[in-house]
């Protein structure tokens, strides 16, 4: 009788990953987006091709867990820079990773643009509704009454704006493959983020355009919430401003099941 | 390759696609749109890389990229585009990766307009981006000159990881002149071992300009700083005129240079013994050969088309061993011969104190050249 136990590996770090341990906050978001990311990277064998792009913003280190080549961009210019290095090499796979300030905010000019052309890069948008990285001031996508360090007794929209919806925005460009928001709050939306996430590569890696995943994501330490009251706060306030959904899927990628 | 009759602009960017140009990003701004308009047609159907960006700082970021997959890329401009692009001339200096940029530059500051200037001396040479760094600069005088130097360019960016300016100016962007291309280089086919290409078959790559801990800043600062060392030890160029029984001597770069020579030789036909020294390389600047010039000489006259920028860098040699004047036109304005030759002129019957400020004096004088009220 066979007594030798076969062991079963149902959950490692993705090879898309370095080992290196990373620097968010507890009950930060940005871990579970980089793993999304880095599986579906895994899953299209796509890693040795890959060339990252990180912003500016609390995911400036984000070259240093990716098991992939990465430049670092100035804050705001990913898209640019991607799209030099995507004009050079149309054949390797280009993604930038921006926050809201970076990208809705500095970097409008140069994602808008990116949108426009059809830019065949993807990208993956870090909602939370903040700067994290200076310690908590208005973001463009801060909700109408929220209260941030620069604007402590709550966003006035009369003075202040109103907050950007990137996503819709974005896909009302043609040149626009597929614009999506999902969240991170959840196993359910999580696991619908990862799908979205392959969507957005399939899309650059059958020449569809630009492709955005806007992530709803938390920010515990600047929010002033724990981990689980994050997810909460998550839930109740940001998606009704934000629904998840999909703006803009390009024909070729409804037939497609991943 | 026989000579053409070609207008400078367009002759810049056919050099730069003999050169091997792999990738070109750029946004229209008057004088130097030809020069995009050119690529536009030639990069696509060469199979190369062209985009009209959106912006100037698009623009840049786009060649940051770009340089980071290790090809032969760059971008064009003139003054107002160059002042935009300064945060990522910052960023690819601190990433160490070549890029060639020409500048067209025109009249300012602000708006300005679209005639030949050479205010763009400070924020080229001297500075622009924030933190330390020096781009090579390259000033052409004429548009023979600007198609060797857009090649040298190339080979220099690529030899020091550094970024490097044609310094040129409306004039030269704009004049037809008969000109040689050089021939058709092929792209090349390997890439150096910092390229970001994608990790296959190796260690994964990172660029970036940031270095969080200070200890790691201040050895990238101290590195550049060595790689600045090399180039001002081995990249000094400049033509001389007539300098070697010359008692004066006339300093002035591109477009302003060679007005001046036109002046020096008006003079020389008088039996006034000037020469010219005029700096190819405004960064490195020629130093050593102004200061063995100082000994033997009696003044020396520096001539832009600015209020006088590259004179604080000629002063700063002088240290006050021998007389310096200083003319100068500005905001576009654009010497003749007979403005250059009469200061000279004066300069050798009146003399030059050797003391006071040159700026100051050219002001006086040039006060009713400009019909100055006040």
């Amino acid at each position: 009788m066979d007594t030798t136990l076969s062991a079963q590996i149902v959950y490692q770090r993705p090879q898309s990953l370095t080992e290196a341990t990373m620097h968010y906050c507890p009950g930060c978001t940005h871990g579970i987006a980089h793993r999304l990311i880095a599986e579906v990277m895994d899953e299209l064998g796509i890693r040795e091709r890959t060339i990252g792009v990180a912003p500016v913003g609390c995911s400036v280190f984000a070259y240093n867990y990716f098991d992939c080549d990465f430049v670092e961009a100035a804050h705001g210019r990913a898209p640019a820079m991607a799209t030099g290095i995507k004009r050079l090499l149309p054949d390797r796979v280009v993604f930038t990773y921006q926050g809201d300030g970076d990208l809705a905010s500095i970097g409008m000019g140069e994602i808008v643009h990116a949108a426009g052309r059809g830019e065949n890069i993807s990208v993956f948008f870090i909602n939370n509704a903040i700067y994290g990285m200076t310690s908590g001031q208005m973001a463009p996508t801060t909700l109408p009454g929220q209260k941030t360090t620069s604007s402590p007794q709550g966003r006035d929209v009369e003075t202040m704006g109103y907050p950007l919806r990137m996503a819709e925005l974005l896909s009302n460009l043609d040149g626009a493959g597929y614009v999506v928001r999902r969240s991170l709050h959840d196993p359910k939306n999580i696991r619908m983020a990862k799908k979205a996430i392959r969507l957005a590569f399939e899309t650059q890696l059958r020449g569809l355009g630009f492709s955005m995943v806007e992530l709803l994501s938390t920010c515990s330490t600047n929010w002033g919430l724990s981990p689980l009251e994050s997810l909460k706060w998550l839930e109740e306030h940001m998606i009704p401003y934000y629904p998840i959904g999909d703006f803009k899927v390009a024909e070729p990628l409804k037939e497609l099941k991943v | 390759m026989a000579k053409e009759l070609l207008k400078g602009n367009i002759a810049m960017a056919e050099a730069a696609i003999r050169a091997g140009l792999e990738g070109y990003f750029g946004y229209p701004i008057t004088p130097q749109t030809e020069l995009l308009e050119w690529m536009s047609e030639r990069m696509p159907a060469l199979g190369r890389a062209f985009l009209q960006a959106e912006s100037e700082v698009a623009a840049i970021n786009m060649l940051y990229g770009a340089a980071c997959t290790g090809a032969r890329v760059m971008t064009s401009s003139s003054s107002p585009g160059i002042s935009l692009m300064m945060e990522g001339l910052s960023y690819i200096a601190g990433t160490e990766v070549p890029v060639v940029i020409i500048d067209v530059v025109r009249g300012g500051p602000g708006l300005g307009n679209i005639a030949p200037s050479q205010g763009d001396y400070n924020q080229i040479v001297h500075g622009g981006g924030h933190g330390d760094y020096h781009p090579i600069v390259l000033a052409p005088a004429s548009v023979q000159e600007a198609i060797d130097l857009v090649v040298l360019a190339f080979d220099l960016a690529e030899k020091y990881r550094t970024i490097v300016f044609i310094m040129a100016d409306g004039n030269i962007g704009q004049m037809m002149e008969p000109a040689e291309l050089p021939p058709m280089r092929p792209i090349k086919t390997e890439y150096p071992d910092w390229a970001v290409r994608g990790a296959m078959g190796r260690e994964r790559r990172i660029l970036s300009s940031i270095y969080i801990d200070p200890k790691d800043e201040e050895v990238t600062n101290y590195r550049l700083m060595q790689v600045w060392n090399q180039i001002q030890a081995n990249e000094i160029r400049y033509r001389e005129y007539y300098l070697d029984d010359a008692e004066y001597v006339v300093i002035g770069f591109g477009t302003a240079g060679r007005i001046g020579l036109s002046a020096v030789r008006m003079a020389r036909a008088e039996g006034i013994k000037v020469g010219l020294l005029r700096p190819i390389t405004l960064s490195p600047f020629p130093v050593p050969q102004i200061e063995r010039l100082i000994p033997r000489i009696k003044g020396i006259l520096v001539v832009e088309m600015n209020a006088g920028q590259m004179l604080e860098d000629v002063l700063n040699i002088v240290k006050g061993r021998v007389p310096v004047e200083f003319y100068g036109r500005m905001g576009g304005m654009v010497p003749f011969p007979d403005e250059i030759l009469s200061e000279i002129q004066r300069m050798v019957c009146e003399g030059i104190p050797l003391d006071g400020d040159p700026r100051q004096r050219w002001m006086k004088r040039l006060a009713p050249v400009i019909h100055w009220q006040n």
